[in-house]
């Protein structure tokens, strides 16, 4: 299509001007965080400094919240991502009777918010004696993933290929070996694109961790974050330094599979 | 053809079902896991929200619905759900008129770095909340970058503390909602005009339209899909703000931006009215399904 020259110039600057306000803040926390941790710092060491990192990972503790946030997020993706394929397969493929409230169960939980349930949950765990454990932690993450995770896999497998099944299943094949060996292959960036997504909601979230670990045995990157900005006031390098911490896995990850998260998360705005 | 492929493809579906119990096998861990770790819970909120229990003591008191009164009638609570509403103007509709006009944008006309401006305005998008809430509370701080730029360019009238004010605090906060949820709006419409046929635009300019009269006849009425998304995903994003009003305010100052999640975390664990939170958990809960049916409703309708 073609515009005037006078158009074309306005556009450039408008998108300009809002590249530059998403970017500012990021760059603001980026030189605050290589920047000096107090007076001292800034005389003798002039303004850049990535020591702020290692301290941040261990006077801040950051690098135990990291290994925390690790473990939660392997649990959450292996077990949702598991779990889902299989609940997917079942209602993608096959048909049965109480197919249809049974997806509706799955689409419920895509939207209820886990400030309904996270309350009494965390009090029936309390009893079982899941509070302050990893599992704690991990367990209502799988079960909102799952929901999640059911309804992108089903839709990926209600897409997959009548033909390539049939084939299979002719040479003798039976479900579980179509789905492992000939479907799941097949459905690698699908599958992707739901690690990335589980991974990312998981390393972000933060009303679980803070609610299900009142002791605070279990803390997760956000979480350190937000109580190391409670206690030390003063730090603004090493919070600073924190928040680059927390949030970098996700953003490297992101810069260099954006093409899947955008997908992921346009594509998941369920729309049925 | 297409209908016998349709047929037979149904059929074929069935005879992999195998026995009738298979698909149950395949469903049970995650019906495990959902029922036990959501579904269960939520029936168990229902239950609690009809109790009133302080959490510590073994004794509950049944009331009825009185917490749910309470929930309409605590100034505080009411006050709550009506920042949620104000948070849904900053997270859905600024961002669906500023998306509108990025949008419209970057599809007129070859624009150069599309691609770069997609990955950068959608980059909010999956930064952890806590660090966006831990950014612009530097952002927004008494000699932060916002007031040291306002003072630097004159208009030091304007620099005031932005989470410490009982007015400004607000829209401060939901500003922060705004951007996030632009990169989202914006790549979401990007993706819907991409698949509007290119020659209306050739009709309309043949016609004589102006850019104007071309975004209200062809553009607005063909991205009505994309914008119902687009308003459901975020009013729910609203509606769900916690993580943020935890880390930049803590409902403050005074209840000036206490919102509903905040509200069932402070009456759970710092209050012990647990009976009231899970009520404003199940409340929260209706009016998302609700937005969520109302929005839909109105984006469906031809």
């Amino acid at each position: 299509m073609r515009i005037s020259g006078f158009e074309r110039a306005a556009n450039y600057v408008i998108l300009v001007i809002f590249a530059f306000i998403v970017l500012a803040p990021i760059g603001v926390i980026l030189s605050l965080a290589f920047g000096p941790q107090n007076a001292v710092a800034e005389r003798e060491g002039g303004s850049f400094h990535p020591e702020n990192f290692a301290d941040a990972w261990v006077i801040g503790r950051f690098g135990q919240y990291l290994l925390t946030s690790v473990a939660v997020a392997a649990i959450v993706v292996v077990l949702s991502v598991t779990v889902s394929i299989l609940a997917g397969y079942a209602l993608g493929t096959m048909r049965f009777r109480g197919q249809g409230i049974v997806f509706l169960l799955f689409l419920l939980g895509i939207m209820v918010p886990a400030e309904a349930f996270v309350i009494p949950l965390f009090f029936d765990l309390r009893q079982l004696g899941l509070t302050n454990t990893i599992w704690g932690v991990a367990l209502p993450q799988v079960a909102m993933s799952i929901a999640f995770g059911t309804y992108w896999m089903r839709t990926y497998f209600r897409s997959s290929s009548v033909a390539l099944i049939e084939a299979a299943r002719l040479d003798g094949a039976g479900s579980l070996r179509i789905l492992w060996q000939i479907l799941v292959p097949v459905g690698r960036p699908a599958i992707l694109t739901l690690v990335l997504l589980v991974f990312m909601w998981t390393w972000n979230e933060f009303l679980i961790p803070l609610v299900m670990s009142p002791n605070a045995t279990i803390r997760t990157a956000p979480l350190g974050l937000a109580f190391f900005q409670g206690q030390y006031t003063q730090g603004t390098a090493l919070l600073a330094a924190g928040a680059v911490l927390v949030a970098a896995p996700v953003v490297v990850l992101y810069i260099f599979l954006q093409r899947h998260f955008i997908k992921g998360m346009l594509e998941g705005a369920v729309r049925e | 053809m297409a209908d016998r492929e349709g047929l037979t493809s149904d059929r074929r579906r069935n005879r992999l079902a195998g026995p009738a119990w298979l698909p149950w096998v395949y469903l049970a861990p995650a019906l495990l896991l959902y029922g036990g770790f959501l579904l269960f819970p939520l029936a168990r909120a229902a239950q609690y929200s009809l109790y009133e229990w302080d959490g510590l003591t073994p004794s509950s008191t049944f009331v009825g619905f009185r917490n749910y009164l309470a929930v309409i009638g605590d100034p505080r609570l009411r006050e709550a759900f009506g920042h949620a509403g104000v948070l849904i103007f900053f997270y859905a509709v600024l961002p669906l008129a500023i998306g509108l006009i990025l949008a419209t944008i970057l599809a007129r006309g070859k624009v150069r770095g599309r691609g770069f401006f997609r990955v950068v305005i959608f980059l909010p998008q999956v930064i952890a909340m806590v660090v966006i809430a831990v950014t612009w509370r530097q952002l927004y701080a008494p000699d932060g970058p916002i007031n040291a730029t306002l003072r630097a360019v004159g208009l030091g009238a304007l620099a005031r503390p932005w989470l410490g004010d009982y007015f400004w605090t607000l829209p401060a906060v939901g500003f922060i909602g705004t951007w996030v949820s632009t990169g989202l709006v914006t790549v979401l419409l990007m993706a819907g005009i991409a698949r509007i046929p290119k020659d209306l635009y050739e009709a309309a300019r043949l016609d004589g339209a102006s850019a104007v009269q071309e975004f209200f006849a062809i553009t607005l009425p063909s991205l009505r899909g994309e914008i119902t998304v687009a308003l459901t995903l975020t009013i729910v994003a609203a509606l769900k703000t916690f993580d943020l009003v935890y880390v930049t305010t803590r409902g403050g100052p005074g209840t000036s931006t206490t919102v509903p999640s905040y509200e069932v975390y402070r009456n759970a664990f710092e209050l012990g009215r647990v009976g009231i939170a899970t009520a404003i958990g199940i409340v929260l809960t209706v009016i998302i399904f609700a937005i969520n049916a109302v929005v839909n409703r109105i984006g469906d309708r031809e």
